[in-house]
């Protein structure tokens, strides 16, 4: 018998399963962390930071041992985003320093005898090869046909030398596949979007109501811990979600809707708070407009309609409504981040906006704060070329409310067609594994196919590498600056990232990589200065502080110059919508030809023997560039799909059993997926985590490792107000042997 | 001085953070913890509980493991923590059998290893990594002769329960339920 018995009590503990401990992989580490004793960290060095595992940016300390290596990474005390206290992904960034799956040398696509294969080539090379490329397609097509994708830090710098060359087409798939919705929603409510991190003043609130949100295993570390501290004052937390999430657990209502109902459910929330008058009439009556047709829109739909469609029993909604109205103005209907779910999504945002507003709570405490950012001076240089084609181009007319380039939309303004004038035929990609990330892979790929170029600049050979022409390796976020962070927060902050490692093997910062191209292509004027250093400082001076300071206290703060935190009392705020007043009615939504309150269409349900397919986040990985850090993967390495025991059942699947899955275009998914038997989600769906079932191989330890729900996801439903991907309306049904062929598989 | 630990199960969210800040602050090898995370799930579609808990090393005023190791490698250090001198461990591997919460392992280096309550923070005034780290704030450590502590102050205001009780071990790691 082996002396470990952890692996028994984990594998044994059914439903109170803990976390799989088994893997043994020792080569990664470097000799210093086989040390018997701990560190003595008066002899480590701290360098400042902040995170780059996920977007929330977090600000901390990397520490480096007496030998100069890397060795942990801790929050900084005064940093608002973090408190002094990483998430595990933060905790755990080291893995992406020491992961040896790494990209670590330029690589150019050639082909040798007919077969297409990457060689290593030179930084100079690689780069002059890009200039060429990009000067050629220019003189061609125009420098507005390069677009750049970008979810990273080193995005800023592309987008820099993209803007100096002429083209506008700058993206991020956390758009239109991720938050757009509710910025639109937000913006046509409020005058203001809610960017991030969301200005929720969820540490004071009395009442948080997540519908759409998983908060605690989405790790957006501010807000998990104010729900914390939001708990330990008393708070009420109710939850609406099909699958009895962590933040379920910690709620007093849990609502467990029917998927894809929820906008009944916000009309029925509306109705009985408008009809049993218990929205905040000083507020609404001061602040909004549209009260009186809202009113009369929502009349007929009483927790008892709501009930025959999100099976919520009419008592809980109403009981649930009370709550929120017993807590109001302090209480926070929650936007959530991820809303692109089944192409309705602004206007199931609007419920949740007209919610907020009907209880007083935007601008309150308790509610939404009024964030403010510092502003940091741009490094002096001339001024951007006028791009010649905008989002409307490339969107075709449609989408105006949606503010930004969008991904999906430059993907199909990429695709070759006779109708449109304009074609993208470069991308630059940076930080985004747009194969997993943009839903329709087909697509995807037959724009990829289209290109005359295609750039990635990762630190990871993500499958997005293997469609560039050129990949670039950048080096992580701990072996570089990049630009000072300065987001929106209660009070203005700014944070420095410096490098506490040097960059390993012939990786380099995209700031670097961007220099240079600048300088190839004659943009040199725009990148005048000698060092990344000397630009950061620069910057820094103008504000009185300088890099000097930044490396010595990491983050730095500062007053309030504008708006107080919340509304005072008695002032009469103005809104930047049309009316200048919150728009129950939205006028802008109806000027675009657009419901202009929220409405309830049914959406199509799975077949027989088909399960929806909900999918979201774990709290120790973001999305699925975490799949292979040897840190995280220790923690989880691999997901499960969420089977309810009756359906289990009715299937005979057993836990751990690993089964394929194939949606309802007759995808299979490329690799088995173990069963997960609980009863924490609905029968009529199932649940797995995002970012896992990696093709690539180099990715050692994430390849072949669960499913991608991403390749589940070929039902795709766009919102017509912004463009959004809706990807909630696929089914999947299950397989316990490999299907190897169409034939084979029909149930 | 008796150093304990307690734990919130209403905050923890199952993150894992104690655990990879475990790891990385005691050089812990890849594969391996001395922390983990339990989620036990109770009750049926809709009408269902889950408790959140960290798990460690109890540091247990009686602890099976001191009493089963036969080197006396396993000891107790100041304020009752439970600790192993790793160059007089011979890897027999006793300790892990003896103990109810399966706390300990062998380390591949040959030493049976576990957590110190990161004694070597402790004693310069720091919280253990776990503590420091944990995004919800739902661990508390602390002297429990000192009545001001934190934990101290938990243990006096909230329900709290300790695992295996029946063991006998007098586990010094609660937690409030």
């Amino acid at each position: 018998m082996a002396t470990n018995r952890r692996d028994f009590i984990k594998i044994s503990a059914l439903g109170a399963g803990a976390l799989a401990i088994t893997k043994p992989v020792f080569g990664w580490l470097p000799d210093f962390m086989k040390n018997k004793e701990p560190m003595d960290d008066s002899k480590a060095k701290r360098f400042p930071t902040y995170c780059e595992i996920c977007f929330w940016k977090c600000a901390g300390w990397a520490y480096t041992n007496e030998q100069g290596e890397l060795w942990k990474i801790e929050g900084n005390e005064d940093d608002l985003h973090s408190n002094g206290r990483f998430c595990p992904r933060g905790t755990g960034g080291v893995g992406m320093y020491y992961d040896d799956d790494r990209l670590k040398t330029p690589l150019i696509r050639e082909t040798v005898d007919g077969v297409q294969r990457y060689r290593k080539a030179s930084w100079d090379e690689a780069l002059s090869f890009i200039a060429k490329r990009m000067q050629e397609i220019s003189d061609k097509w125009g420098p507005e046909s390069i677009a750049l994708f970008s979810h990273g830090s080193g995005g800023t710098y592309f987008g820099h030398l993209l803007k100096a060359f002429g083209s506008a087409s700058i993206t991020a798939p956390s758009y239109a596949q991720c938050r757009g919705p509710r910025e639109v929603a937000f913006n046509v409510t409020f005058g203001s979007q809610l960017g991030s991190p969301e200005p929720l003043d969820i540490r004071d609130t009395q009442c948080l109501v997540l519908i759409g949100s998983h908060l605690g295993e989405n790790m957006h570390n501010g807000q998990v811990q104010e729900m914390s501290q939001a708990i330990d004052k008393g708070a009420t937390i109710i939850t609406v979600d099909p699958r009895f999430s962590t933040a379920a657990s910690k709620s007093k209502y849990w609502l467990p809707i029917k998927p894809a109902t929820d906008i009944a459910l916000l009309l029925a929330w509306i109705h009985v708070i408008i009809y049993e008058e218990l929205y905040d009439k000083e507020y609404v009556e001061q602040n909004t407009i549209g009260f009186e047709q809202l009113k009369a829109h929502v009349k007929n739909n009483t927790p008892e309609w709501a009930y025959g469609i999100t099976t919520i029993k009419p008592d809980l909604i109403r009981k649930s409504a009370y709550e929120m109205a017993k807590a109001s103005p302090s209480v926070i209907v929650h936007p959530g981040r991820h809303v692109t779910w089944y192409g309705d999504d602004t206007q199931r945002m609007r419920g949740v906006a007209i919610l907020n507003a009907l209880l007083g709570a935007w601008g309150r405490r308790g509610g939404f704060y009024i964030p403010e950012k510092f502003k940091l001076p741009k490094f002096p240089g001339p001024k951007y070329p006028k791009p010649k084609k905008t989002k409307s181009d490339a969107h075709q007319g449609k989408y105006n409310l949606a503010d930004t380039f969008l991904s999906n939309g430059i993907c199909e303004a990429s695709t070759i067609n006779i109708e449109r004038d304009f074609t993208y035929k470069a991308w630059f990609i940076n930080g985004t594994n747009l194969i997993e990330t943009l839903p329709d892979k087909k697509l995807t790929e037959a724009a990829l196919n289209q290109l005359e170029l295609v750039v990635v600049i990762d630190t990871m050979p993500m499958a997005i590498t293997g469609y560039a022409d050129v990949v670039l390796p950048e080096c992580t976020y701990l072996e570089r600056y990049d630009e000072i962070r300065v987001s929106p927060h209660r009070i203005p902050q700014m944070a420095l990232r410096m490098p506490a490692a040097e960059p390993r093997w012939d990786c380099k910062p995209a700031e670097w990589m961007a220099r240079q191209l600048a300088h190839k292509v004659g943009l040199s004027e725009y990148f005048n200065y000698e060092s990344h250093e000397e630009l950061l400082d620069w910057q820094l001076r103008q504000v009185g502080s300088s890099l000097e300071e930044m490396k010595v206290v990491g983050v730095k703060s500062f007053d309030r110059e504008f708006d107080d935190l919340y509304f005072r009392e008695g002032e009469v705020p103005q809104f930047n919508t049309n009316s200048g007043k919150i728009e129950l009615y939205s006028t802008e939504l109806e000027r675009e030809g657009f419901d202009p309150m929220p409405v309830y269409t049914k959406h199509p349900e799975p077949p027989a023997g088909f399960y929806r397919l909900i999918y979201g986040r774990a709290p120790m990985h973001t999305f699925s560039r975490t799949a292979n850090n040897p840190n995280l993967t220790d923690l989880m390495d691999e997901n499960k799909i969420w089977i309810n025991p009756k359906v289990a059942k009715q299937w005979g699947l057993k836990n751990e059993q690993p089964i394929w899955l194939e949606n309802q275009d007759g995808v299979v998914s490329s690799f088995p997926i173990k069963v997960r038997v609980t009863e924490r989600i609905r029968w009529d769906s199932v649940y797995m985590v995002h970012g896992f079932g990696h093709s690539n191989k180099q990715l050692t330890r994430a390849y072949g490792r669960g499913a991608s729900d991403t390749q589940m996801i070929t039902n795709v439903m766009v919102d017509p107000i912004m463009g959004g991907t809706g990807m909630r309306g696929n089914f999947v049904t299950f397989h316990v042997e490999k299907p190897s062929s169409k034939e084979e598989v029909a149930l | 001085m008796r150093y304990a630990m307690a734990i919130d199960t209403l905050k923890c969210v199952g993150c894992s953070d104690c655990v990879v800040a475990c790891q990385t602050e005691n050089n812990v090898p890849i594969g391996y913890c001395r922390d983990w995370i339990v989620e036990a799930v109770d009750g049926t579609y809709p009408q269902l509980e889950i408790e959140l808990r960290s798990e460690r090393c109890n540091h247990c005023d009686n602890s099976p493991c001191v009493r089963a190791c036969p080197t006396g490698a396993s000891h107790y250090k100041e304020g009752g923590i439970v600790a192993v001198y790793h160059n007089e461990c011979i890897g027999c591997g006793a300790c892990i059998q003896s103990c109810p919460y399966d706390a300990r392992y062998s380390h591949p280096e040959g030493y049976v290893d576990k957590c110190t309550f990161c004694y070597h923070r402790v004693e310069k005034g720091q919280k253990p990594a776990c503590v420091s780290v944990c995004p919800t704030n739902c661990m508390y450590f602390g002297d429990l002769d000192d009545e001001n502590s934190d934990v101290s102050r938990m243990l006096k205001t909230r329900k709290y329960k300790v695992l295996a009780p029946e063991a006998g071990t007098k586990p010094m790691v609660y937690y409030l339920i």
